[in-house]
């Protein structure tokens, strides 16, 4: 009882392991996601048209992300993608593109809100003001839908990084799989790190996803 | 009017948020049967006042008494008391879950324990006299401003309140919703209840009202009738205070 | 694909659905409980609890459920606190519902103008009454969207239940493929079983979202 792992913790290169494996799970969020914005723009974009066929391809789209687990998906791909095609994917490219495929869907819906909830009239003051149709996009239409976008899209960024833990589940080596392996190597010595260990991955993801979450919510206030 | 009841009195109110004192020494006795407005400029004091005798805000010197019992929100028998008073906000207040049947019935069966049918019955009677007897079965967002106001008076009513208190109920309004909610606040004040009246209307102050309280600054700066007050004001700052109503309404 | 094979599965997919379910609905009706009880102490500024309960959403809102059933899992046993791989994943699953829960009827509550509170009591209601027939039903209606919202992504969420070896549908699933290479099949019937739980709800919610929109009484 005595040792709850943080002696393991500062035991030879272990706190810089599982920082490396945070790093791990984070750069494949950070990835995702800067495929996610600009697809997901692009999506939202396409949301709004009036064609029923794009109409009922997004939709269709997107009923499939909200309904799966990404956890299903990620198999779907990275056992899926093997059995079919012949190609070993990577877990790595397999998350990635499960990440971004989710990402660009969540993305698109926000996109595509932040776009009808300009009111109409504020499309026809601004022309009513002679301005151009470029302009009014520059300068009265953008500017609003990034206020109501940006702070959203910070919050998927924590969601994406919530996701990524799953990567773990199909062999890739990030926090969590470097948490076992490091109580595993010390189960003779310390038996009862498992404690300590999980609890400081915990705090890493907290601390990773907390100050994203205060920095969307500031914005999202500031900009209401 | 003379030796009538002495229903509502306020002995040396202070009511002050965070320091800012914003009734600083009112007293007031309100009688059976009076009709008393109160005017004044935005921030004068009026709605905290009337926010008091409700106790939904604490004071923190004086005493308000409804029929000797005093007025303390975070007393057990506050409930009671407030039952004695009726109150209509600025904002309509109506339940908007609940249809106005619903609204005018729910506290009287929950709270009062009444029948239901009694209940009904007496709201429709209170509902035909203000004409929205027809919007019983509606719910709040489809009505007018003007007829969610007379409802939520009905809504009062059916409590069977001793004193009445309106905070600024036309406030709110379209101009042409104004005339039907004074309407029937006039005809509430002739079938001779107790009315403590928060408003900005004017000519409606000088025809309902038995006494005008002029409310500056956290202290009642006049008081008298409305002939007195409207037409021979005594001091410089209810003047000044009338003027600057006359000016607006020349500008318009 | 093989549908002698499909056939043969049935049954084990079937069996690791009702777990899903069961652990699923569990945690999902503790986080309601929780969430309602956090969100009431966060509107009315209750003293130190609502400090706790504030810690305690930010912690849970922001880090990942398989995180949370490791340390739940793994780590609290060994400060004396052995936990069964079910409750684990009930308790994971609440804990954190109960943080999104919470946010939700937190601004339920808050969309809840203070007048009707006051206009409730200065009709003669107590308190409670005023919160039972007035403030509650409106804060509940308004929570409704992102209520179902939250139902759906914890439904997902017990997907990483399997890390604790639960044996839910993705350890079925991962134990097949592992085993006799029927990966077509069991991708399959993983999806096909996800649908069953997930579509139903899905389609609920947006049905009651919608007569609440029709129905709306909201101004």
């Amino acid at each position: 009882m005595q040792d709850l792992g943080i002696s393991v913790l500062f035991k030879g290169i272990n706190m810089q392991r599982l920082l490396l494996g945070l790093w791990a799970a984070l750069r494949i969020s950070l990835i995702s996601v800067l495929i996610s914005i600009p697809l997901g723009i692009l999506t939202g974009i396409v949301m709004t048209l009036r064609n029923p066929v794009t109409k009922v391809l997004t939709r269709v789209y997107l009923e499939i992300v909200r309904i799966m687990p990404q956890m299903v998906l990620l198999f779907i791909v990275f056992f899926g993608v093997t059995r079919v095609f012949g190609i070993n994917l990577p877990a790595e490219l397999s998350s990635i593109i499960v990440f971004s495929f989710w990402g660009t869907a969540e993305m698109g819906d926000l996109v595509r809100g932040a776009l009808i909830s300009i009111p109409k009239h504020q499309y026809e003051s601004a022309a009513a003001l002679a301005m151009s149709k470029a302009q009014i996009y520059l300068y009265i239409i953008i500017p609003q839908t990034l206020r109501r976008l940006v702070p959203l899209s910070i919050n998927l960024i924590t969601r994406m990084i919530k996701t990524t833990s799953l990567v773990m589940m199909i062999g890739v080596v990030e926090v969590l799989k470097v948490a076992q392996q490091i109580i595993e190597a010390n189960r003779k010595t310390s038996p009862n790190a498992a404690f300590g260990i999980f609890a400081v991955v915990f705090l890493l993801y907290f601390t990773a996803c907390w100050p994203i979450s205060l920095l969307s919510r500031y914005l999202e206030k500031k900009w209401s | 009017m003379e030796r009538a009841e002495e229903l509502l009195k306020l002995e040396h109110v202070k009511k002050a948020y965070d320091g800012q004192e914003v009734l600083k020494d009112f007293s007031l006795t309100v009688h059976r049967g009076e009709v008393i407005v109160i005017v004044g400029a935005s921030g004068c004091g009026k709605s905290t006042l009337l926010r008091c005798i409700n106790g939904l805000e604490p004071i923190q010197g004086g005493r308000i008494s409804l029929q000797g019992q005093v007025i303390d929100g975070r007393a057990k028998n506050i409930a009671d008391i407030r039952q004695k008073i009726g109150m209509v906000f600025q904002s309509y207040d109506l339940f908007p879950h609940k249809t106005i049947m619903q609204n005018t019935t729910l506290a009287p069966i929950k709270v009062q324990k009444r029948i239901r049918a009694d209940a009904e019955k007496e709201a429709e009677e209170l509902l035909q006299r203000v004409g929205i007897l027809d919007k019983k079965d509606n719910y709040p967002r489809q009505l007018s401003g003007g007829q969610k106001q007379r409802a939520a008076i009905v809504r009062a009513l059916m409590m069977h309140p001793e004193i009445m208190l309106f905070d600024e109920v036309t406030a709110a309004l379209d101009p042409e919703m104004v005339r039907e909610v004074l309407d029937t606040m006039l005809e509430l004040a002739r079938s001779g209840m107790t009315m403590l009246i928060v408003t900005h209307e004017m000519s409606f102050a000088k025809a309902v009202a038995d006494r005008v309280v002029f409310l500056d600054d956290g202290v009642t700066v006049e008081e008298g009738t409305p002939e007195e007050f409207f037409e021979r004001p005594k001091t410089e700052r209810a003047k000044r205070f009338l003027h600057t109503f006359e000016f607006d309404s020349v500008k318009k | 694909m093989d549908w002698n094979v499909i056939q043969e599965y049935l049954p084990l997919y079937k069996e690791a659905a009702v777990l899903t379910l069961r652990i699923g609905w569990i945690g999902i009706l503790f986080a309601v409980i929780l969430g309602f009880i956090c969100a009431m102490i966060q509107h009315y500024r209750v003293p130190i609890l609502r400090q706790i309960t504030k810690v305690y959403i930010e912690l849970f809102r922001n880090t990942p459920l398989l995180v949370q059933l490791f340390f739940i899992y793994f780590g609290l046993p060994k400060v004396g606190l052995p936990v069964s791989a079910d409750v684990c994943g009930a308790a994971g699953l609440a804990l954190l519902g109960g943080s999104y829960m919470a946010e939700t009827f937190r601004s339920g509550l808050e969309a809840v103008e203070t007048v009707q509170m006051e206009s409730a009591l200065s009709l003669g209601m107590k308190w409670f009454q005023a919160m039972r027939y007035v403030v509650l039903p409106q804060a509940i209606s308004i929570s409704v969207p992102a209520f179902t919202a939250n139902v759906i992504f914890l439904l997902k969420e017990t997907s990483v239940f399997s890390a604790i070896s639960l044996m839910d549908l993705m350890f079925t699933a991962k134990d097949l493929i592992g085993l006799y290479y029927k990966t077509t099949e069991s991708l399959f019937l993983l999806v096909v079983f996800y649908l069953i739980i997930l579509l139903p709800v899905s389609i609920a919610a947006s049905l009651i979202e919608r007569r609440l929109r029709y129905a709306g009484f909201g101004n």
